[in-house]
C-alpha cells in the first residue's frame, strides 16, 4: 500500500516538474536559445530522484535549509545534463524547483500513509498541473501576438523561433510598426471611428433599453409575456441570417459605408440582451420606493430618471461595458457594411491589412495589439462588473 | 378611477416600450422574413442596386469672348441590365441667358431646361448638348454655369420587390454543393466545439474553486480569449500555425516532434495511426474546433465557476465525515449539482457554435473541410454574389435552428420543474 503511494507520488510529481521545466525550456527557446532537445526522459529521471530525496529526508531537516539544498543540488544536475546554457536559465530552473519543492511541504513518508492519499496526491498535482496549463495556453498566443509586433518580418522569417526583444535599440525602432500603421495605414482614424460607434451604440442603447426593462419589469400590459420571451428567442437568433436583407436594404438607402448605418445595427442587436439584463436588475429594487416617488407627484419619466437609474447603476454599469465590448469586436456587420477605407473600423481595418499578402505580419500584430488593448483593460479594470454581467444571461457570441 | 389608472399605465407601458421594440423589428425581425421573401427570388448582387439616370455637366467655351457657351452632359444609366422608364431631365441658369437651337425633347421656360428622355434601356448613354448665349452679349462665368447640377429622375423597377419567385435557389442549396457533406461538417464543428469547451470549463472551474493563491487573477486571465475581439486572436493563431514560419511548427520541428512542418489550417486530411488502425482526420476542421474550444470554454467555466461557489460546503464536510474519497466526492457531488447548468450551458453553446461565422472565416476562409452553414450564406452571397442562394441558406439555418430552441425550451422547461 505504501510503496503503490509512494510509486504515485513519485510520478505524479515528477511528471508536473517534468512539464513546468519543459514549458520553461520552451519559453526560453523563443527568447533566441538554441535548445533542440527537450530531454523528457532524463529530466524525469533527476525529478523522481529529487522527490525521492525529498519525502526520505522528511522533517529531519529545517524546510528552508531542505529546499534551498535540494533546488541547488538540483539544478547543478539538470546543468551538467543538459546541454550549454546560460546563467539565467539556470537561474530559472533553479526558482522553479524551490516553487516545486516549496509546495510538496505536506508530503512525508508519513502523510503517504492516509486514507486515499493517492487520490488526493492526483487531485492535488492536477490542479497545480491545470493551473499552469491554462495560464500558459491562454496567455501563450497574446504573448506572441505582443512580442511580433515589436520584430521585424525577415527576422522571423530567419529565425521564427527567435522571439528576444533587443532593447539596445531606440524606442522609435522598438515601437516601428506602430507608428507605420498610425502613419502609413491610419489607424489613429480607425480607432477614432470604432470608439465612437462603441459609445455611441452604448448610449442609443441604454436610450432605448432602460425605458423598455422599466416597463417590462414593472408595468402591466397586454402583451408583457410576450415581448419578455420573444426578447430571449430574438437573442438567439444570429447576425449571419440578418446580414443579407440588411445589407440589400442597406445599400438601397444608402446606408452602407456610414457610421450611423452600423450605429443602428449595433444597437438593435444589443438591445435585447441589454433590455433582458436590465428588467432582472430592476425587479430587484423594492417597489415601495417608487411608490414614495409616486406620492411625491413623480411621473414615469421623474420615477426612471431620479430613482431607478441612481439606484441601478451598477447594473447599468455592467451593461454598459458589455455593450460597448460588443460593439468594439464586432466583425460580421462591419466586414459587410463597410468597403471603403474612409469608414473602417478596427477589426474590419485589420482584416483589410490582412487581406494584402504583402503586409508584414508586425504591422498585423500591431493593429492586433491596438485593438485587443483597451478591450483588456476595461475587462481587467472592471471586471467584477462585467462577470456579473457575462452571467446574468449573456451567453452571446 | 382605478380603470383610468389602468388606462394610464398601459399608455406609459407602451410609450417606454416602443421605440425598443420597432427598432428590433426593423432591424433584426424584419431581415429574417425579408430573407423568405429573397430567397425564393433569382436575384444576384449587382441587381440590388435601383437603376438610376445619371449626368455629367462639362463646360466648354466656343466663342472669343465666352457670351456662348456649350455645354455637354454626359447621360447614362446607371444599371447594366435594368431600363429605366419616362427620365426627366431638368437644369437651371442664371437669368439672361437662353439656350439656342435647342433639342426637340427639351423646352426652356423660367430659366429652367426640362427634357423628356423617354425610355432609357440598360447600358444606356448619350453625350446630350445644349448651346447657351447671354442674351445681352456679355461674358458667361464658367463656374456658376459648373456648379449647378442638373436634376433627373425616372421609373425603374426594385428587383428585390418584383413577384417574379422562383424554386430554384431551394432546389440548388439541397441538390448541389454537398449539401450533406456541409451539414455534416456544421455538426461536427457544433458538437465538438460544444463538448469541447463545457469539459475544459468544468476543468477550469474545478481547478479555480480550490482554495490557491491568486484565484481572482487566474479567473481574469482564463477569461482573456472570450473577451478578446475574434480579429485579433484569430490572425494570432494563424501566425502560430503558419507551416512556413509559425511558431508552433517550428517549435515542433526544433525539438524533433515531427519531420516536416504541418498545415495545420490548410490540408483537409490527415492520415493518422494509433495502435495499428489507420484513419483519416479532419486536420483543418479540428484546428478550428481547437479554436473555437479555447475561444468559448472561458464562458463555460464562468457559469460552471458559479454553480460550484453555490454549492453548500456542507455537504463536503459531511462527505469527509463518512470518509469519501476525492473522485467519491465529485461524483456524487459536485457532479449533479452542476449538471442542470452543463444542460443549459450546451443547449445554449449549441445554438451559437451553430451560427459561427467570424472565427471559422477569419482562420480559414471556409476552405479546406471548414465549410459550414453559415460560411455557405456568405460564400453563396457574397463570393458567388448570389443573393437569392445565400438568403435560401439562411432560411436553412433559422429552419434549423427553430428546431433547436423547441427542443431547447422543452427540456429547460424540465429542467425547470427537476431542480
Amino acid at each position: 500500500m505504501k510503496f503503490k503511494s509512494l510509486s504515485i507520488f513519485l510520478i505524479i510529481s515528477s511528471f508536473f516538474l517534468t512539464c513546468i521545466l519543459s514549458i520553461w525550456k520552451i519559453m526560453s527557446t523563443l527568447q533566441g536559445l538554441s535548445f533542440t532537445n527537450l530531454n523528457i526522459t532524463t529530466v524525469f529521471s533527476i525529478c523522481i530522484l529529487l522527490s525521492l530525496a525529498f519525502v526520505l529526508i522528511g522533517k529531519k531537516i529545517n524546510h528552508l535549509i531542505k529546499i534551498f539544498s535540494l533546488s541547488f543540488l538540483f539544478s547543478i544536475l539538470y546543468f551538467y545534463l543538459n546541454e550549454a546554457s546560460p546563467y539565467w536559465y539556470t537561474l530559472g530552473v533553479f526558482l522553479i524547483t524551490l516553487f516545486f519543492t516549496n509546495k510538496l511541504k505536506k508530503y512525508s513518508m508519513e502523510s503517504l500513509k492516509e486514507d486515499f492519499i493517492s487520490e488526493k496526491i492526483i487531485f492535488d498535482f492536477i490542479t497545480l498541473f491545470g493551473i499552469v496549463f491554462f495560464a500558459f495556453v491562454i496567455l501563450f498566443p497574446f504573448y506572441i501576438m505582443l512580442v511580433t509586433s515589436f520584430k521585424t518580418q525577415i527576422a522571423l522569417l530567419v529565425n521564427p523561433l527567435d522571439f528576444s526583444l533587443d532593447f539596445t535599440k531606440s524606442l522609435t525602432e522598438l515601437f516601428k510598426s506602430y507608428f507605420v500603421i498610425f502613419e502609413t495605414y491610419n489607424f489613429g482614424r480607425y480607432i477614432l471611428i470604432s470608439s465612437a460607434v462603441s459609445v455611441g451604440t452604448v448610449i442609443v442603447t441604454l436610450l432605448f433599453a432602460i425605458p423598455a426593462a422599466y416597463a417590462v419589469a414593472r408595468l402591466n400590459f397586454f402583451g408583457k409575456n410576450f415581448l419578455s420571451t420573444s426578447i430571449l428567442i430574438i437573442y438567439m437568433f444570429p447576425a449571419i441570417v440578418l446580414v443579407i436583407p440588411l445589407y440589400t436594404v442597406f445599400s438601397q438607402l444608402g446606408l452602407r459605408n456610414s457610421i450611423f448605418g452600423l450605429l443602428i445595427v449595433y444597437t438593435a442587436t444589443t438591445l435585447p440582451v441589454a433590455i433582458y439584463m436590465l428588467q432582472g436588475y430592476f425587479k430587484s429594487i423594492p417597489k415601495e420606493i417608487e411608490d414614495a416617488g409616486i406620492m411625491d407627484g413623480q411621473n414615469w419619466f421623474g420615477i426612471i430618471l431620479k430613482i431607478i437609474i441612481p439606484l441601478s447603476l451598477p447594473a447599468i454599469a455592467s451593461v454598459a461595458l458589455y455593450v460597448f465590448m460588443i460593439a468594439w469586436n464586432e466583425f460580421l456587420f462591419s466586414l459587410m457594411f463597410l468597403d471603403s477605407p474612409k469608414s473602417f473600423t478596427l477589426s474590419r481595418a485589420i482584416q483589410y491589412l490582412s487581406g494584402d499578402a504583402e503586409t508584414p505580419r508586425q504591422y498585423l500584430m500591431a493593429g492586433s495589439v491596438i485593438v485587443t488593448l483597451p478591450v483588456l483593460f476595461i475587462f481587467v479594470y472592471f471586471e467584477k462588473y462585467l462577470v456579473s454581467g457575462l452571467t446574468s444571461g449573456s451567453v452571446k457570441g | 378611477m382605478s380603470n383610468t389608472l389602468l388606462k394610464l399605465e398601459k399608455r406609459t407601458a407602451y410609450t417606454l416600450v416602443l421605440p425598443a421594440v420597432l427598432l428590433v423589428f426593423a432591424i433584426v425581425l424584419f431581415p429574417i422574413f425579408a430573407n423568405v421573401w429573397i430567397s425564393f427570388k433569382d436575384i444576384e448582387l449587382k441587381d440590388i442596386r435601383i437603376p438610376e439616370p445619371r449626368a455629367k455637366k462639362i463646360v466648354k467655351s466656343i466663342s472669343e469672348n465666352q457670351s456662348e457657351l456649350k455645354i455637354i452632359y454626359k447621360l447614362r444609366n446607371s444599371s447594366l441590365i435594368q431600363e429605366i422608364r419616362n427620365v426627366q431631365f431638368q437644369d437651371k441658369f442664371p437669368k439672361n441667358i437662353s439656350p439656342v437651337n435647342l433639342d426637340p425633347r427639351c423646352n426652356f421656360q423660367s430659366k429652367k431646361v426640362i427634357c423628356n428622355f423617354g425610355n432609357w434601356e440598360a447600358k444606356y448613354r448619350e453625350n446630350f448638348e445644349i448651346t447657351i448665349k447671354n442674351n445681352n452679349g456679355e461674358t458667361i462665368d464658367k463656374k456658376t454655369i459648373k456648379s449647378q447640377k442638373p436634376i433627373l429622375s425616372g421609373k425603374a423597377d426594385n428587383p428585390l420587390l418584383s413577384t417574379s419567385f422562383t424554386l430554384e435557389n431551394f432546389k440548388k442549396v439541397f441538390n448541389e454543393n454537398n449539401f450533406v457533406e456541409l451539414l455534416l461538417t456544421t455538426f461536427y464543428f457544433t458538437f465538438f466545439g460544444t463538448v469541447g469547451a463545457i469539459i475544459f470549463g468544468i476543468l477550469a472551474a474545478q481547478l479555480v474553486n480550490q482554495n490557491i493563491q491568486g484565484r481572482t487573477y487566474m479567473r481574469g486571465i482564463l477569461l482573456f480569449p472570450y473577451v478578446g475581439p475574434v480579429v485579433a486572436l484569430a490572425y494570432t493563431w494563424t501566425l502560430l500555425l503558419d507551416p512556413n514560419s509559425g511558431t508552433l511548427n517550428a517549435l515542433l520541428v526544433n525539438f524533433n516532434i515531427i519531420d516536416k512542418p504541418i498545415n495545420l489550417l490548410g490540408q483537409k486530411y490527415i492520415t493518422m495511426s494509433i495502435l495499428g488502425f489507420e484513419f483519416k482526420l479532419r486536420l483543418a476542421l479540428t484546428t478550428v474546433i481547437f479554436f473555437e474550444i479555447w475561444r468559448y470554454f472561458p464562458l463555460a467555466f464562468l457559469f460552471i465557476l458559479a454553480r460550484l461557489q453555490a454549492i453548500p460546503q456542507s455537504l463536503y464536510e459531511a462527505a469527509d465525515v463518512d470518509g469519501a474519497s476525492p473522485i467519491q466526492k465529485f461524483i456524487h457531488i459536485t457532479l449533479p449539482q452542476i449538471t442542470a447548468i452543463i444542460s443549459i450551458l450546451f443547449m445554449i453553446r449549441f445554438i451559437w457554435n451553430f451560427n459561427k461565422f467570424e472565427d471559422i472565416f477569419l482562420l480559414t476562409g471556409g476552405a479546406s473541410g471548414t465549410r459550414t452553414l453559415p460560411i455557405n450564406v456568405y460564400q453563396q452571397g457574397f463570393a458567388v454574389s448570389d443573393i437569392g442562394m445565400g438568403s435560401a441558406v439562411s432560411i436553412v439555418i433559422v429552419m434549423l435552428l427553430l428546431t433547436f430552441m423547441v427542443i431547447y425550451f422543452r427540456l429547460i422547461g424540465k429542467r425547470a420543474n427537476e431542480v
